[in-house]
């Protein structure tokens, strides 16, 4: 009997509105099968917001892939799961707790389980996976590979998926091996087939049906778009140390590279990518290219922050562009390195011995991956500092549906404040760090301008206006001030924050950064429709915009969401704009999954003795 | 460190080198390190080669570390842009500065705690990368501005001024840079300009990763009787391998040598070098047979001086990259920004 309906329960009916979630072995081949589910709703117009979970290792761990399925174009973790594919015996206790009252399970049945392995409040449905691929083929590899697909035809007949989108991306996937599309056509419908025959009709209420809600949005994983946006931005140098989850960025920007970057005629290439001894280097590599004019950038995480400390302090005194895009993982030490968190904003905004401050960038998704990256660069030479893009996990390793990329025609590369032969041969004066234009910038010249104008000597060691050695106080007082200006100008032009005000006025706001954009979004229509609707204000960048003060100022409380133990953003809050700490709250969640809607709603609605009717609104109706 | 700069009087009877500058025209500010320190030696010895080369001042990009042989790029080649980067890590800096403009001279300058010990990974990594640059380490075998504890170059066995013997054993950096893929590897003494010039000149002309380990007494803390780096025991110990002779391509070959004792390598700039043979049977295009001999040299007291290693055709590290020739911070945004039409396609694919 494949299925096994414990009526304790009204099973969950949902349409184009439900969380699936795949439990698999690492190295499984299980991954593409699960891009395809996802990609295969997608195709049917209906959003669907995919997630790796997955552990640091190669092979035989567990790996689980989440997929929210949501017409409204909820991209964020709602929490709980609807239906579970549990094809990993090593967590199958776990995988089975997850599941919603009412939900489903599905199972591979070829070994037979008692009735006490189950839960009595889900639909569970057992496939003999196993039996179905080792009957169809003989070689091992092939059974291991059909068994995901195979799977994959079982749900698209569950959830009524088109087989013709499955079959559209297969004949895309295997274009030219028509032998590789045919067979893996074959086993989709093997699992069709066996459903069909074995499954009765009414058993699963999770539905699929073709909407109109994606429209031009494109899917792709922020660490691509962050490559990109290098590309786009100008970036000509690229030195890394591989780290997880950052390593992508830079195998994007190799492969962007190699078809927009090399010489139509010569074959060469516009951009060299160096692999470091190690973030030392990397980041030294980095500073000497921007040093000599080159747009240069490094993408790296935690860790890797560490250990370029000293580097960022030398680029902060010394005034040299750098950019540094930080996919935070769960820290500290090597902490959790395939889990997601947003723990590095002290770390990066004071990184370095003495008084620092640097300009860091919040993306919410990858099309902000993307711009923000691109604005890094323009940002790094307008204001001769290292510039942070701080994504994470969550945003740069799993595809994510978001806007379309666009760039400006008419847009050229910001390079800031750099004097020419001709400027010198035309008698403008250049001192290095002299404060000409009352923004805390200086000008600066590139290595090899000119034969007798405009060099000058760099150094981490405190200097005069016109670059000279000195450890005289007003020498270094003016020069740590005029820092403090240029942070100051940095506001001017870093990404402005965006408000996302409720009907009325609200007593309480939010506040948010980053990667909780999707599921706050969420939380605040449920927080609404529970008759708690919330001003809230997404933070896009640190130096903090003077309209963040403002907000503060016009709540009576407002709660800041991170994803980090200590309510970092919290604390910068407080240090920067002075604010008094017992208005703002934490809402702090950091054990290395995504933030979910309803952690948001739960922990506000608490705040607020809004419990009953916040929660309510989560239920399923 | 105080910033004294030096008066800039033209004296009538300076004369100009073929590129139309003077020697004071390569010179820096006045030298704030103990008088007689070896580094002002090897400053010296960078001006006189830069001025005989005729190379436009500018044109050379110096960078260094942190420590006494780190300051002194601000001593030398006042009209080029200097950088005193981190301690040990002028390796990267370099090698980025690099990336960005390859048609610039990259003198790197640094001391043997800066480059043995702090930064021995990067001095490493930037040799095997095969960055066209001179390398100088001025070697003294101790940490001069911290006031004088043992570098990793210092001896086994041999005494700091205040009398404890070093019990680790030293870190050779030319064999080391030989090991990690240099093309160009010299060692030399400060105190001995007619060797060091010429070997300074042929560093700058190779077109690949040259490093000249000078070793560089330190009156302050490391030139007492004990020391195997003072002034007195290097001048009793040094051994050198060979004389060379740069010569421009467009030199006439005036000397007269026996036959037998001189080797020309062509290098691939078009320059000469002539080197004559001081030892027997060195050959410094042998890599094994260099490292063996300086081995035994070192067993036997002696210092190994003079081109200890060259490949005349190094590969650099933008040959490996295919790097277009124009430097990469002169591309114009059209060179670099593939635009909208490129960007509608990209999103039409990830969909
Ligand atoms: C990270 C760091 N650690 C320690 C120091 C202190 N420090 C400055 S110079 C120096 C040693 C320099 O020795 P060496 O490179 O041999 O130069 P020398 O002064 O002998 O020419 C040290 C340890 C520093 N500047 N930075
Ligand atoms: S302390 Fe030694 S290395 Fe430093 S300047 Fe004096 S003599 Fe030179
Ligand atoms: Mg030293």
């Amino acid at each position: 009997m494949p299925v096994v309906n414990m009526h304790t329960r009204t099973p969950i009916a949902a349409i184009n509105d439900f969380v699936v979630k795949f439990a698999n072995v690492n190295g499984s081949g299980s991954a593409s099968a699960n891009e395809l589910f996802a990609r295969a709703i997608l195709r049917m117009g209906v959003p669907v917001s995919p997630r790796n979970i997955f552990p640091s290792n190669i092979q035989g761990l567990p790996t689980w892939f989440e997929v929210r399925v949501t017409e409204k174009g909820y991209l964020g973790r709602r929490g709980g799961v609807d239906m579970m594919v549990a094809m990993n015996p090593q967590t199958w206790a776990q995988d089975l707790k997850e599941i919603e009252a009412g939900g489903y399970l599905l199972y591979d049945s070829t070994r037979p389980m008692p009735a006490s392995a189950f839960r009595d409040d889900i639909t569970v449905i057992g496939i003999p996976l196993t039996a179905i691929c080792n009957a169809t083929y003989a070689d091992v590899r092939q059974r291991q590979l059909f068994k995901n697909i195979i799977c994959l035809g079982v749900l698209s007949w569950l959830f009524e998926i088109e087989p013709k989108e499955i079959e559209r991306l297969f004949s895309e996937q295997y274009k030219g091996k028509e032998a590789l599309l045919a067979s893996n056509v074959k086993a989709l419908n093997l699992g069709r087939d066996y459903a069909r025959d074995n499954v009765a009709t009414g058993t699963c209420h999770l539905k699929v049906r073709r909407a109109d809600a994606v429209g031009d949005m494109i899917f792709v994983e922020g660490n691509s778009a962050a490559a990109l946006g290098c590309v786009y931005g100008g970036a000509t140098v690229c030195a890394w140390y591989p780290i997880t989850p950052s390593t992508s960025v830079v195998e994007a920007f190799q492969s962007y590279c190699k078809k927009l970057r090399h010489d139509p005629e010569t074959g060469e290439a516009r951009y060299a990518i160096v692999q470091a001894e190690d973030e030392l280097a990397s980041i030294g590599m980095v500073i000497g290219a921007a040093w000599n004019g080159a747009r240069a950038f490094t993408a790296t995480s935690g860790p890797g922050i560490s250990l370029m400390t000293e580097f960022i302090g030398l680029a902060y005194f010394a005034e040299i562009p750098a950019v540094l895009i930080n996919v935070q993982r769960g820290g500290p030490s090597t902490g959790m390195p395939t889990r997601t968190q947003q723990a590095d904003l002290l770390s990066c905004a004071y990184a370095s011995n003495g008084d620092t401050k640097h300009v860091l960038l919040f993306p919410e998704d990858p099309k902000e991956c993307f711009d923000f990256s691109a604005a890094a660069l323009d940002l790094a030479d307008r204001l001769q500092t290292p510039i942070f893009v701080m994504t994470d996990l969550d945003i740069g390793m799993n595809y994510r549906l978001c806007k379309p990329f666009e760039w400006d025609e008419n847009r050229s590369l910001d390079r800031g404040k750099v004097m020419t032969a001709e400027d010198l041969d035309a008698g403008k004066t250049f001192g290095r760090y002299l404060d000409v234009d009352g923004d805390g910038i200086p000008y600066r010249t590139f290595p090899g301008t000119h034969a007798t104008k405009g060099s000058y000597f760099t150094r981490g060691t405190s200097k005069n206006r016109m670059a000279g050695y000195s450890e005289a106080g007003p020498d270094y007082v003016e020069n740590m001030e005029r820092l403090l200006k240029k942070f100051e100008t940095a506001k001017t032009y870093a990404p402005a924050p965006i408000a996302h005000l409720a009907p009325s006025p609200s007593r309480c706001g939010v506040l948010y950064f980053g990667s909780t954009a999707p599921a706050m979004a969420e939380a605040l229509d449920n927080l609404a429709e529970a008759d708690a609707p919330l001003d809230a204000m997404r933070i896009r960048a640190f130096p903090f915009a003077d309209s963040v003060a403002e907000f503060i100022a016009n709540h009576e409380q407002v709660f800041v969401v991170e994803q980090n133990r200590d309510g970092q953003l919290r604390s910068m809050l407080i240090n920067e704009i002075g604010v008094d700490p017992a208005k703002i709250i934490a809402v702090l969640h950091f054990d290395g999954t995504p933030i979910t809607a309803r952690f948001i709603v739960k922990a506000i609605s608490t705040h607020l003795g809004k419990t009953d009717a916040a929660t309510k609104t989560l239920v399923h109706s | 460190m105080t910033y004294i700069a030096k008066p800039k009087l033209h004296h009538p009877a300076l004369t100009h080198n073929a590129a139309g500058f003077t020697r004071r025209d390569y010179e820096g500010t006045i030298s704030t390190l103990c008088a007689g320190c070896g580094h002002d030696s090897i400053s010296a010895a960078i001006i006189h080669a830069c001025f005989e080369l005729n190379i436009e001042p500018h044109r050379v990009a110096k960078l260094s570390g942190i420590g006494c042989s780190s300051k002194s790029p601000t001593y030398f080649l006042g009209n080029s842009h200097g950088f005193n980067t981190v301690h040990g890590r002028m390796p990267s800096v370099l090698t980025g500065a690099n990336l960005a403009n390859r048609e610039l001279i990259y003198l790197g300058v640094s001391g043997d705690g800066d480059s043995a010990s702090i930064g021995l990974g990067q001095f490493a990594h930037v040799m095997r990368r095969g960055v066209n640059m001179v390398y100088v380490v001025m070697n003294n075998g101790v940490y001069g501005l911290t006031k004088g504890q043992f570098s990793a170059t210092a001896d086994r066995g041999s005494k700091s001024k205040k009398g404890a013997v070093n019990q680790d054993s030293a870190i050779d950096l030319a064999s080391l840079a030989i090991l990690m893929g240099a093309t160009f590897v010299a060692r030399s003494f400060s105190g001995d300009k007619t060797q060091l010039v010429p070997l300074i000149k042929a560093a700058i002309s190779h077109q690949g990763a040259a490093i000249l380990d000078v070793i560089s007494p330190c009156v302050a803390f490391n030139n007492h009787a004990g020391s195997t780096k003072s002034y007195d025991y290097i001048r009793e110990h040094n051994e050198a391998m060979n004389r060379l002779d740069f010569i421009t391509g467009q030199e006439p070959i005036t000397a007269d040598y026996a036959p037998g004792t001189v080797t020309d390598v062509l290098q691939h700039d078009g320059t000469t070098l002539r080197l004559r043979k001081l030892a027997e049977d060195y050959d410094p295009s042998d890599k094994a047979g260099a490292l063996a001999h300086i081995q035994e040299r070192a067993a036997a007291g002696e210092v190994a001086t003079g081109l200890l290693y060259l490949d005349p055709l190094p590969r650099d590290l933008h040959e490996g990259l295919n790097t277009v020739a124009a430097p990469l911070n002169s591309l114009p945004d059209e060179a670099l920004v593939p635009g909208r039409a490129a960007l509608v396609k990209i999103n039409a694919g990830l969909r």
